[in-house]
């Protein structure tokens, strides 16, 4: 039968008292086991007090851009949306 | 005197037997790391190994104390041969399915959980501490491997009769657990660690539940296989120290 | 590198459009997966950042090599928590191109039938402990030569996945050399192995980078796209003139009688890998290419029944659900 499982989006809180933010992506069959994978996949060393995660398909994003026609999404497929974090200003040094 | 010397031995013992079971299922589950069905479990599995190589380290790393022959816990792992390992045969069993690797971890897990949790009430402080450690990890093992083998158990037919076959192939190795020895009963009476035997109650429960809600049969089968815990091993385990122990047995002279 | 001759492909886009993005480019602003894009630049992405993912997952098969081995409890947990991490790396990537319109087993049935490629670097065999030593030492340092640069790639999931790599990625490289440090400072035994292994993994580091590419018009597409930032000759460069003091340190011989510090350059002067080797490797004819697929394939139908499973059962519980309410 093989259907690939659905694709989740993962929020993170990091710290008591900050905003849940968007780390990344993952499979999982239901959302208990998206739960259970976030905390495997983007936790490894700490990064989380609490999860959600939300089914991609289930996210409804602004058109992209206000520039013009230009910019029109040619495909309004709700899983092409971004995924991880924002890029840091500065970029950590190796 | 004499029976302070024997409880010396017996907390060795009792340490090998917990540091070496840990070592060789986490030794078991790193054999995944790289061939698990799926990258979301493959990463899962490695936090378990992990977590579980870090528990050899600590209680091993006690044995190597209260044993007081200057070994530590690389030493223990690396340098005994095969008489000398406490582990229970459950986890030396091989990988097998996924299946069989899964059903193995819930069927120790049921048991490890509650054991650290006695643990921690243990007369010994730092023991209690490693079992405080231990025990939040272990909890999360456990919730994950009750959690898949209910999924599996009741998810296609194929995934049912994988778990089943499991559940039948293993559940001889069961008993071995909940089983008190000497050893056992000298610790229990010092409030060391508790006696195997006082765990049965929990994990009855706990293997009903879960098994019922997977909606796999325990075998009515009652023979149970035994020996681990004294070193007498199956034929397994000494591949597996063939491989984990040949660098430091190959140069003994070298430092990692 | 992991995205080894990643071919771009044209573009037959509406050229008033191509111009505009080419601009957005150029003002370093990023490209998010809704926004248009030339078909070219998609395409060109996808066999990219799927090559990268794929080689960070038949990565994991040479280090994985050496876990149930490793010689000390620690060594086993550094050495299991580098290739998790792999794993790990390997699903961002997947992710990033997702987000392009491609499934993850698409992806994987592609690598499985040898359509989409992976680094050549893992066809190597790993024969000896030093051998993690070098891997982490050498391929993961030619690797984040790559790497650090792609963190501003013009396609922003991509750019967000190589910062959250390059954060985790900061201790492999360590962990290598470190283990080469133990054995190049060890007994003569170690110290033999540690060379061995330097002798045998430094042509193929070098061949990480792909073919001098000065004068590929793939290549020029893809820096005018920013999804590649330097050519393969700049890197590789780079990578000589940090690897070689770093070999004198251990006491370590590199392999190549020309290795020789160029004042005039400013780097050292070395000898080409055998690219015959290399497009050997790359057909499929290297060490352990066989080996390295069949793993892939067996994990991917050994474990259908378990992915299956799940599936169903979420099915189950989500009809359940439905009839309840």
């Amino acid at each position: 039968m093989s259907s690939e499982w659905p694709l989740w989006e993962i929020f993170i809180r990091g710290q008591h008292g900050l905003n849940h933010r968007h780390v990344g992506s993952l499979h999982a069959p239901d959302a208990e086991m998206a739960v259970k994978h976030a905390r495997d996949v983007y936790t490894r060393r700490n990064e989380g007090v609490s999860i959600w995660v939300v089914p991609s398909n289930a996210i409804t994003a602004s058109s992209p851009s206000d520039k013009g026609p230009l910019f029109e999404p040619s495909n309004a497929k709700v899983y092409r949306h971004p995924t991880f974090f924002d890029i840091p200003d500065e970029v950590g040094k190796m | 005197m004499s029976v302070a010397l024997d409880l010396d031995l017996a907390l060795f013992e009792g340490l090998c037997r917990l540091g070496d079971s840990t070592l060789v299922l986490g030794h078991r589950v790193s054999e995944w790391c790289g061939h698990a069905p799926v990258l979301e479990e493959d990463i899962a599995l490695a936090n378990v190994a992990l977590d579980l190589i870090g528990q050899t380290q600590m209680w091993l790393g006690l044995a190597g104390e209260a044993e007081g022959k200057g070994r530590d816990a690389d030493a223990l792992a690396f340098r005994r041969d095969v008489w000398d390992f406490r582990n229970l045969l459950l986890v030396e069993r091989p990988n097998g399915d996924f299946g069989q690797t899964l059903m193995r971890q819930f069927l120790f897990d049921a048991w490890h959980q509650p054991m650290l949790k006695a643990l921690e009430a243990s007369s010994d402080p730092r023991i209690a501490a490693i079992a405080a450690k231990a025990g939040r990890e272990v909890a999360y093992h456990l919730e994950r491997s009750a959690d898949l083998v209910i999924r599996l158990g009741d998810g296609t037919a194929e995934s049912h009769a994988r778990m089943q076959s499991a559940l039948d192939r293993l559940w001889p190795y069961t008993g071995e657990m909940m089983m008190s020895d000497d050893t056992d009963r000298a610790l229990a009476e010092a409030g060391i660690m508790p006696a195997p035997d006082s765990i049965r109650p929990q994990w009855d429960a706990l293997v009903a539940e879960v098994l019922s809600e997977a909606t796999l049969k325990a075998p009515d089968q009652r023979f149970m296989h035994k020996g681990g815990k004294q070193g007498t091993h199956s034929e397994h385990l000494g591949h597996m120290l063939a491989t984990m122990q040949w660098l430091q047995r190959a140069y003994p002279d070298a430092t990692w | 590198m992991y995205a080894q001759m990643v071919k771009s492909e044209a573009s037959n886009d509406d050229p008033h459009l191509l111009a505009a993005f080419q601009a957005r480019i150029d003002a370093g602003e990023k490209i998010e997966p809704k926004e248009w894009m030339p078909e070219g630049y998609r395409k060109t992405l996808i066999r990219q950042i799927g090559q990268h993912a794929h080689s960070e997952i038949v990565g994991q098969l040479p280090e994985g090599n050496w876990i149930t081995r490793a010689p000390t409890l620690e060594r086993k947990a550094i050495l299991l928590a580098k290739v998790q991490d792999e794993a790990g790396h390997g699903l961002y990537l997947y992710c990033a191109a997702e987000t392009l319109g491609i499934s993850r087993d698409e992806m994987t049935e592609a690598l499985l039938s040898g359509k989409m490629k992976y680094s050549s670097i893992f066809n190597y065999p790993t024969l000896t402990w030093a051998d993690m030593g070098a891997v982490g030492w050498l391929v993961d340092g030619a690797a984040i030569m790559n790497q650090v640069p792609l963190q501003r790639t013009s396609f922003g999931p991509y750019a967000r996945a190589m910062v959250r790599i390059c954060k985790e990625e900061s201790f492999h490289q360590r962990q290598g050399y470190d283990i080469m440090m133990k054995m190049a400072q060890g007994t003569p035994a170690q110290k033999a192995m540690a060379q061995d292994a330097l002798n045998r993994f430094w042509y193929p580091s070098l061949m990480m980078f792909g073919p001098s590419d000065k004068d590929s018009v793939h290549s020029a597409q893809s820096m005018a796209w920013k999804i590649k930032m330097n050519t393969n000759d700049e890197l590789r460069q780079k990578f000589v003139d940090q690897t070689v003091p770093q070999a004198e340190y251990l006491g370590l011989t590199i392999p190549d009688p020309a290795v020789k510090w160029n004042e005039e350059k400013g780097g050292y002067d070395f000898s080409e890998p055998d690219w015959a080797e290399f497009f050997e490797v790359i057909k499929g004819n290297g060490p352990c290419n066989a080996e390295r697929i069949e793993a892939r394939q067996k994990a991917w139908d050994d474990g259908a029944w378990f992915r299956d499973g799940l599936m169903a059962h979420a099915a189950k519980q989500r009809a359940a659900k439905v009839a309840a309410e």
